[in-house]
């Protein structure tokens, strides 16, 4: 069967093209997950090259993209600083605009953290395995842009020092946080969002540090891969316990992605604000948010695939599938983007219409015009197989997308804001010192990112073997292609 | 392949787990405990510049608190009384003990212009106002009621030198505001110390209550009640103290 799987799919040896699926056979006919003539070692030796380049040999664009991504993420601190001693002041907010950058760069970034659960968790039930070579990549950036999202919602409070009154801590004044209100459910949305995400990424790399320690030939790498992989030896019992807790942790996460960003779209959704009091939020952000995180994955992805020579396991059939999440996602975005528009027709309120012609006609019309066209027309081009299984076109979209839904948060926050109940309050936002407080959470991602693909697995090593054809008992095999088989396969074609 | 880590390394996780575990718990207690004004402020008892004892004038001799405390019904502040009202009795009393020299020393100097340094027990902060006339009568007519100096101040009558007996805390403030019937005496029991309503009064506290605030929600007052009146005393919201 397996020896079918290979033979009825022509594919042609440049994994940046795509193999013909032979619609017939509509298993068989797939194509495989990984290209090329790979066996697990090959896999493990191709994953775990990255990590084990010695120190001094980092490659010089990789140490200068670190130091370019810290020092903006030190001008970050700087920044940061400068904040708590001078107070928001140092930004453009004020009546009626209260709430601007701040939150448009914190729902940016918890909406692209989104797509790491949708692929580690809700693809995982769905027994999707293409998302393997990519499901590591994708929680780490879900962690570090929910880190990045906490740097922005902590430090827009103006008494910093007072964030711990964020949570219920017990106190001599009897004094609890607000539970009625969404800014408090949201706290702990985005909590358990990143206690369970990081749970979930750490425990499916144990058995991956494991390899990372096995291989290693230096002694803080022994030790730091070590204490990692928590005494993983890979026996049998090890295996079981870890598919529970991986299973668990996939059920506990499943939800979170549908829960987190509605609860975040519950602090506009649950106000009285014409253009934020609507029912549609929560599943308008939730497709948002898993949009952008996809194109957030893309954008880090492509590069990385051909920097790190991963081509063979992030194919072009993974940047097609993504695509096509992307596809969907716009265009359940496009829909809202029109229903908001109906609604706002339909239910005859003036104030409601006035918001939403505003919107697109008002003093902001570009932020929405922006918007409109990064994010509905944009991802419509993924119709076309050519454009969604082209790298170039996946990645250059991609950063529209997510220029798009930034605008889109920024249009949702600032336009609905600007034109108060009273005429004479009303006013134009214009950012001050902004624009280096979301370059500097840029630093922040980016820093930790690239640390991550220096010192981390940043391919599932053991789930990808886990869907080559080489962990089928069934496999007998090489292709036609005439690649000698394992030894320990022709063992078992002798002895089925 | 040689062994990584000693033998000692398979006990890190449960070790880590059960430290993680009793060091948080330690570590939460330790904070309640000893980090709560019930610690640190109650049992307050500095050293006072005459050896004052309140067991002996307050308990044995049963002198009304009123008697030096003279602004309490009246004021924000009790009152700590002047040189001369020690003096109304000591010009006669023990008038030549060792203890009482500085307070001779202050009634020389210009008849009691140079007050005695007292050290002050009770204290809230600043930014929380407090006035004690407001707790020693209110409500009206029929619902008129007070609070006890003991509930507060503790058993003053029993003790020679005074210590701080409540945590003066916020919640310690909410937990009688948010439900004041168990501290409500009538007017004539205010000073009395170890004082005990009888059934028949604990009904008509609890009528009182009542009529002081709404039951719950200290942040909602300051609102008009269904009769249109301000919410007051018991209720007066944040504004209430933090003016």
């Amino acid at each position: 069967m397996a020896t079918a799987n290979a033979a009825a799919v022509n594919l042609p040896d440049d994994p940046n093209v795509r193999g013909d699926v032979v619609l017939d056979e509509p298993v068989a006919g797939r194509e495989p997950l990984v290209r090329g003539q790979h066996d697990f070692h090959s896999v493990t030796e191709m994953v775990c090259r990255v990590n084990e380049v010695p120190l001094k040999k980092t490659p010089m664009p990789f140490v200068f993209g670190t130091l370019l991504a810290s020092a903006v993420f030190a001008m970050f601190g700087g920044y940061i600083g400068y904040l708590i001693w001078v107070g928001p002041g140092i930004w453009g907010n004020n009546n009626p605009v209260g709430w601007a950058w701040d939150i448009v760069n914190f729902v940016f970034w918890v909406g692209i953290g989104h797509a790491g659960t949708l692929i580690s968790a809700i693809l995982y039930l769905f027994r999707q395995k293409w998302r393997t070579s990519i499901n590591r990549y994708a929680e780490a950036m879900t962690i570090f842009a929910v880190l990045a999202a906490s740097s922005c919602v902590a430090l827009h409070t103006g008494r910093v020092w007072m964030d711990y009154y964020l949570f219920p801590l017990p106190n001599q004044m009897g004094l609890w946080p607000n539970f009625r209100s969404p800014l408090e459910w949201d706290v702990f949305a985005v909590n358990t969002y990143l206690i369970v995400s990081l749970l979930f990424w750490y425990t499916g790399m144990v058995p991956d540090f494991a390899t990372l320690r096995d291989r290693a030939t230096v002694k803080w790498r022994q030790l730091f891969y070590g204490v990692l992989a928590l005494g993983w030896r890979g026996s049998m019992r090890h295996w079981v316990t870890y598919e529970k807790a991986y299973q668990i942790l996939a059920a506990f996460s499943a939800p979170l992605v549908l829960s987190v960003h509605t609860i975040v779209s519950f602090d506009f959704a649950v106000s009285q604000l014409p253009g934020w009091h609507t029912t549609i939020f929560p599943p308008y952000f939730v497709a948002g948010a898993i949009f952008s995180g996809f194109a957030m994955v893309q954008t880090l992805m492509l590069p990385a695939r051909h920097w790190l020579g991963l081509k063979d396991l992030v194919t072009v059939k993974h940047i097609e599938n993504m695509n096509k999440v992307i596809l969907l996602t716009g265009s359940l975005v496009g829909y809202a983007y029109a229903m908001e528009f109906f609604v706002a027709a339909y239910s005859g309120n003036q104030y409601e219409s006035f918001t939403f012609i505003n919107r697109a006609t008002g003093p902001y019309w570009w932020s929405y015009w922006i918007m409109l066209s990064c994010n509905v027309v944009t991802p419509q081009l993924f119709w076309f197989r050519k454009i969604r299984t082209s790298v170039g076109w996946s990645f250059v979209l991609s950063i529209f997308v997510n220029i798009g839904m930034w605008f889109e948060r920024f249009v949702i926050t600032v336009t609905s804001l600007h034109r108060d109940a009273l005429v004479s309050s009303w006013d134009y936002f214009v950012p001050v010192t902004e624009a280096l407080y979301l370059l500097g959470t840029f630093g922040l991602f980016f820093t930790l990112f690239l640390l991550f693909i220096r010192f981390f697995p940043v391919i599932a090593m053991s789930e990808v073997k886990g869907v080559m054809p080489q962990a089928n008992p069934h496999w007998s095999g090489y292709d036609k292609k005439g690649h000698h088989a394992p030894a320990h396969a022709a063992v078992e074609e002798v002895h089925p | 392949m040689a062994q990584i880590f000693p033998r000692w390394a398979n006990q890190t996780p449960t070790l880590g787990m059960v430290g993680t575990l009793v060091g948080g718990a330690v570590a939460a207690f330790a904070v309640y405990w000893w980090a709560s004004p019930y610690n640190t402020d109650v049992g307050y008892k500095p050293k006072q510049p005459i050896p004052y004892s309140h067991k002996l004038h307050a308990g044995d001799m049963q002198i009304d608190c009123r008697y030096c405390h003279a602004y309490v019904e009246r004021g924000p502040h009790a009152g700590v009384p002047p040189t001369q009202v020690c003096m109304n009795c000591h010009q006669q009393v023990k008038k030549d003990s060792p203890n009482l020299a500085k307070l001779r020393e202050s009634w020389a100097e210009g008849k009691g212009d140079k007050s005695i340094p007292w050290v002050r027990i009770h204290k809230v902060p600043d930014f929380a106002y407090f006035n004690h006339s407001a707790h020693m009568g209110f409500g009206v007519g029929e619902n008129r009621a007070a609070i006890g100096c003991e509930s507060c101040h503790g058993r003053i009558d029993t003790m020679v030198e005074v210590r701080q007996s409540q945590p003066l805390s916020m919640s310690w403030c909410i937990e009688c505001h948010s439900d004041p019937a168990p501290q409500l005496r009538p007017l004539d029991a205010i000073t009395k110390m170890g004082w005990k309503g009888d059934l028949a009064w604990n009904e008509k506290a609890h009528a009182i209550a009542a009529t002081l605030h709404p039951p719950g929600n200290l942040s909602g007052a300051g609102k008009l009640n269904a009769d249109g009146k301000l919410e007051t005393y018991a209720s007066a919201g944040c504004n209430g103290c933090h003016r």
